[in-house]
């Protein structure tokens, strides 16, 4: 009995250090008490719990019971969404966004450049995103492969992507991929195409080759099928089969544009090959096309007041997000930038004000109109049962310009607390300036050994600004 | 009639009538000192009387049921009970809050359209280094599409800074109204902008080069080399000062001829005329207060990032912050996240002088109110908040006489919304500058107007 006992016990623990091995670890309960629940689809409740069980919204109404273990927090007074989802960002992008050799570039993807330690997740956080659009740069007509990911900062890279989020690819149309607003560089030749003429054809040219392609795939498969010998399989083309997976209906495109006219065109490009693009990103003058765009089911995901900041983007309008929601556009508001990504709650308040979109759709367009747009709302971008335990606390009312993020959770998991990042500021000045005297750090006037090459962080606000070579 | 004598007439002619424009030009610069009672061509002008509103004068007490008078452009009487003169228009104003228009003192409004891919539309860095000679005010275009755009949202007056070298040249305080720079401006030449030397390593970004950082002690002695040749700018101008100074006392000393830029120098040397020094971090801040101490000049700095880390140098030398980093990210990786959102706290907690600004060019100054509030979110009272980008960007100016709260006889720069001013939900229904109740279009309207109802 004893040795059974022994044995037992000896299960219990190995079996727990397996759960912990293969889930990182155990997921507490949490429950959320007492908050004003913002819920994004079913309005707001007054004075709600939110109960939390595997990372999972378990259950949400008032009163309710809760294990002797579960971690409680009072959000009294407090005001509880969504966390926010910004579908336009090159946060945790190492390096170039662009891959600028050549103007179709569908082979690279931003899988390959993410850092998990990039500050800028921290800060998204402390905002309030949970979620992000890792979109390539737009300096190429076709650009690299996208990652949808949570910003679950702290861990390792491999867990941040959202695995069953569908795969997508950035385009872009206009200034940008023509590249004229950059002097050509001596001794270089400037890269086809130059005009919004050559854009268009160089994703015309793309997709007839990957219509070839999908053909010899289809011959070959139909072969393979009918138990031909002579089958040969074609030989793998890196930069078309993205391409191919879109005529599939496989990979969501996400067009960056600016100009009505171009932006029309990219969906009469699609309504020629035969898909849908799932968003046209910045659409800056979408709303001049609304009717157009709402007839074929094209989410747009735009910037709430930016504007004049070039000559495309001279005609843009703040009334923007109202014009495209009245004509039954799926909206969102994205950041495109570290900075802004951290006041999305704010970008999303003004749509209230420009033209007067009602605030529970206008909170949608930083949840769950993007979270749809991405093809991830079955997991997150509202708080409704079942849904990932995706959440912020607010201190206020996340459109008021006084609210402030208190806490943000991914799956349950707290990844933003004030309340602890104040506490811990006193450790890691006194640890800064701890690092600051070793001799590796003073100043050479001071008799230390200077770094051979301090680097001045440059942080890139909006695509052109600096570090992504004339993105946005 | 000899042809001598008609060529002298003629010359005569001539000079009377250069002498008349050179006089005219005074006097119209004089009338730039934009008192108020002009009277521009847009909006609307007369006798207005804003009843029953909720009046935050910002200078005092909130009267939450009171009256606004705007007479001559000016705020004539304000209270919970004044008088209304007869033939004013009454705006019923229930439910409606009244606001001193707000003041970004940062921008670069009117010296850019567009900045990026239309170099034809940006007239904010001259070529060369020192420039104190270039105005500000001469290159603002007064029918810029960003005036309406800024305005319709309570932003009424903006300085506008020249960018450009070290010595950028001298910023223009304007109100977002009128036909000409002079009807605009409430202050032609405020201040001289100053890039103050700092240490960088940075040596531009270019994706085609492999750009390396500059060596740091070679970045030491390039800031060096910067700084001595301000200084010595300075001594010089002070000298060219002297010397005119006293060659206009006695005509037989040898004639010093004019230097267009140290000419522009002799105020701001001399202390009389604010200096604008742009920076940032501790260091460099420190620096200008060194060098206006040394130099013995006016000096207020527009940046600000670490300002509230110098509270006593800037205090001693009574220097003010125009602090325009609310939008911008940390410097450094291990700055707390809400660093820049929490420097204004720290300002007033450490008693500095200070404003908010956009430090935006021109699209985007619209968004002042929400700089505002966020400051107001990490640490700021509300009360603090509003008067940052009201009362406290008028004192630095100087304008506080004139502009930035609602007390009588001065200027009716007013803004009338729904509520709180500093909120992204609140609706802006009038605006008011020198007197004149604007129409609240824009291009933005326009467009708007034009497809909102396109099928």
């Amino acid at each position: 009995m004893k040795k059974f006992t022994a044995f037992f016990l000896l299960q219990i623990l190995l079996l727990t250090a397996f759960n912990f091995a293969v889930f990182g670890q155990t997921k507490k309960e949490v429950l959320i008490r007492n908050a004003t629940v913002i819920t994004a689809i079913h309005g707001n409740l007054e004075n709600t719990d939110i109960l939390i069980q595997n990372g999972k919204i378990a259950r949400i109404g008032k009163n309710l019971k809760a294990a002797s273990n579960t971690q409680v927090i009072d959000a009294s007074g407090k005001f509880v969404t969504p966390g926010i989802i910004d579908c336009h960002s090159h946060a945790m992008m190492d390096g170039s966004v662009n891959e600028f050799s050549y103007s179709v570039t569908s082979m690279v993807t931003t899988r390959d450049i993410l850092n998990p330690t990039d500050i800028s997740i921290y800060r998204a956080l402390a905002g309030g995103v949970t979620a992000a659009n890792l979109l390539h740069g737009s300096a190429n007509s076709i650009g690299g492969q996208n990652t949808v990911v949570k910003f679950k900062y702290g861990r390792a890279v491999e867990d941040f992507p959202v695995a069953d989020a569908p795969p997508g690819i950035k385009f872009a149309l206009g200034e940008n991929p023509k590249q004229t607003n950059q002097p050509t560089q001596p001794g270089r030749t400037p890269r086809y195409p130059r005009t919004r003429m050559g854009v268009m054809e160089t994703i015309r040219d793309a997709f007839l080759r990957a219509r070839d392609y999908r053909r010899a795939l289809d011959d070959y498969r139909a072969k393979v099928d009918k138990k031909d010998k002579t089958a040969v399989a074609p030989r793998r083309e890196l930069e078309l089969e993205p391409l191919v997976e879109i005529l599939e209906g496989k990979r969501l495109v996400h067009s960056h544009g600016y100009r009505s006219d171009e932006l029309l065109n990219v969906l009469l490009l699609a309504d020629e090959f035969g898909f849908r693009v799932a968003t046209l990103q910045h659409a800056l003058e979408a709303y001049k096309i609304a009717p157009e765009i709402a007839k074929r089911g094209t989410g747009v995901s735009i910037f709430t007041d930016s504007w004049g900041y070039k000559l495309e983007a001279f005609d843009a309008i703040p009334y923007n997000a109202y014009i495209l929601w009245k004509n039954g556009v799926n909206v969102s508001i994205n950041s495109d930038s570290e900075e802004r990504i951290r006041r999305l709650n704010l970008d999303a308040a003004k749509v209230e004000k420009y033209g007067g979109v009602p605030e529970e759709e206008a909170l949608k367009m930083i949840t769950l109109n993007p979270a749809k747009q991405l093809g991830i709302d079955k997991r997150t971008g509202s708080i409704e049962q079942g849904k990932d335990a995706d959440i912020v606390i607010w201190n206020a009312h996340p459109f008021s310009v006084y609210a402030r993020a208190d806490m943000t959770m991914i799956e349950g998991e707290v990844f933003f607390d004030r309340a602890k990042d104040l506490a811990n500021r006193d450790a890691l000045q006194r640890e800064r300036e701890t690092l600051e005297k070793l001799d590796i750090n003073r100043p050479p006037g001071s008799g230390g050994t200077a770094p051979k090459i301090p680097s001045e962080k440059r942080q890139a606000d909006r695509d052109e600004a600096v570090g992504d070579g004339g993105n946005h | 009639m000899t042809i001598t004598n008609y060529k002298s007439r003629i010359t005569r002619f001539f000079f009377y009538l250069c002498l008349s424009v050179f006089i005219c030009g005074q006097i119209s610069f004089v009338h730039a000192q934009n008192d108020g009672s002009q009277q521009n061509q847009t909006g609307k002008a007369g006798i207005f009387a804003i009843t029953n509103a909720r009046i935050v004068t910002v200078s005092g007490a909130v009267i939450e049921n009171g009256t606004v008078v705007v007479q001559n452009g000016k705020i004539a009487a304000v209270g919970a009970s004044v008088s209304i003169p007869g033939g004013a228009e009454l705006i019923e104003a229930r439910g409606l809050s009244v606001y001193p228009g707000m003041i970004d003192a940062g921008t670069n409004l009117g010296l850019t359209e567009i900045g990026l891919g239309v170099p034809g539309s940006v007239d904010t860095a001259e070529g060369g280094e020192m420039n104190a000679n270039a105005k500000a005010i001469l290159g603002i275009n007064p029918h810029s599409t960003h005036v309406n755009v800024t305005r319709v949202n309570g932003i009424t007056t903006v300085m506008s800074l020249p960018t450009g070298g070290i010595i950028s040249g001298q910023s223009a305080v304007i109100n977002l109204n009128g036909s000409t720079q002079s009807e605009m401006a409430l202050i032609p030449t405020y201040g001289l902008v100053i890039n103050f030397p700092r240490i960088t390593t940075f040596s531009g970004f270019n994706p085609f080069a492999n750009t390396q950082p500059v060596d740091f002690n070679e970045a030491v002695k390039q800031r060096d080399k910067r700084l001595d040749d301000l200084k010595t700018l300075f001594k010089t101008s002070e000298n060219y000062g002297k010397v005119q100074d006293a060659f206009a006392k006695d005509k037989s000393l040898p004639y010093p001829s004019k230097d267009i830029k140290m000419e522009a120098m002799i105020p701001y040397v001399r202390g009389e005329k604010p200096i604008v020094f742009v920076a940032e971090r501790e260091r460099d801040i420190r620096a200008v207060v060194k060098f206006v101490e040394q130099m013995k000049v006016k000096g207020v700095i527009i940046g600000g990032q670490e300002a509230w880390k110098v509270a006593d140098g800037l205090k001693k030398n009574n220097i003010s912050v125009i602090y325009k980093n609310i939008y911008n990210l940390p410097v450094q990786d291990d700055d707390a996240y809400d660093y820049l959102f929490s420097a204004p706290a720290k300002m007033q907690q450490a008693g500095i002088r200070f404003c908010i600004s956009t430090g935006d060019s021109g699209p985007e100054i619209r968004d002042l109110p929400y700089h505002a509030g966020s400051a107001g979110a990490y640490g700021l009272s509300k009360e603090e908040a509003l008067k940052s980008v009201t009362l406290y960007p008028a004192q630095i100016l100087g304008l506080s006489d004139r502009i930035g709260s609602i007390d009588t006889g001065k200027i009716a720069n007013l803004v009338i919304a729904d509520g709180d001013i500093l909120e992204p939900r609140t609706n802006v229904k009038y605006v008011f500058i020198n007197g004149r109740m604007l129409p609240l279009t824009s291009r933005h309207t326009d467009l708007f107007e034009q497809f909102k109802d396109r099928k």
